[in-house]
């Protein structure tokens, strides 16, 4: 009986800690909170790959939609700028999702984390 | 207002982010560096951006019946704590300090992309 309450106690810490630290970074960053939660859920929670991947896009709508309460309270939401990003985005998302089926995106991948250190460099950098 | 910019930039954001690479990070320094968007600004957009293409995804997710509920419950209501906080602190710090911080975060994104073991090399 001690083993299982243990146990139990054991899960909902890693729950709260992955919630809270992928929701964090959702809010501060605007983004991340995906890369965060996916290998959480394949990692310690034992999910395969393709549950990780679907329900993660589930609890980061729930993440973002707080966050753009937030946001919205703030001021900084211009709507007009989402939408005409989203157009591109939606079309590009589609033929990415597609892309990824045909490509192994070993080579790319590392490609553009290459292109994030530079871009990252830029801003940490910027006046 | 010059529109073809930013869909381009989305287009290409999304792209890569349909690949399943950089995880919604590629947009932000995008608007950042090439259209000199204000990162409050960005991350708004980037979060925006992120609700359309989350529910088309989550329609074919729900027909497959992939998700699985039990967890992501419980983990949306503990990490909302996480959600209000993170957006608190980033309305109250300085977009030029929240863009430099950003760009700390983008660092180790760029490394655990390139660090990233290709899956199926792994099955393998």
């Amino acid at each position: 009986m001690k083993k299982l309450e243990k146990l139990k106690k054991h899960k909902i810490f890693l729950y709260v800690s992955g919630g809270l630290v992928s929701g964090f970074l959702n809010g501060l960053f605007g983004s991340g909170g995906g890369t965060v939660i996916v290998p959480f859920l394949e990692e310690f929670l034992d999910r395969d790959e393709h549950t990780s991947h679907a329900t993660a896009i589930l609890i980061i709508l729930g993440f973002t939609i707080v966050s753009l309460i937030f946001y919205g309270f703030g001021q900084v939401l211009d709507w007009r700028l989402a939408l005409t990003v989203s157009a591109g985005g939606v079309v590009g998302g589609f033929l990415g999702a597609r892309l990824l089926k045909k490509l192994t995106g070993g080579t790319i991948r590392k490609i553009f984390g290459a292109f994030m250190i530079i871009a990252a460099v830029r801003m940490v950098f910027s006046k | 207002m010059n529109i073809l910019l930013p869909i381009i930039s989305g287009f290409a954001a999304g792209i890569i982010s349909g690949m399943g690479i950089g995880g919604g990070t590629i947009l932000i320094p995008a608007l950042s560096i090439f259209l000199s968007i204000d990162q409050h600004t960005a991350q708004g957009v980037n979060l925006l951006y992120f609700i359309p293409t989350a529910v088309v995804a989550l329609f074919v997710h729900i027909k497959n019946k992939a998700i699985d509920y039990k967890i992501a419950i419980p983990i949306i209501l503990s990490g909302i704590a996480g959600a209000i906080g993170g957006s608190a602190l980033a309305l109250v710090i300085h977009a030029k300090l929240l863009k430099k911080l950003f760009g700390g975060f983008l660092f180790f994104m760029g490394i655990y992309e390139i660090c990233k073991k290709d899956k199926q090399k792994e099955k393998k």
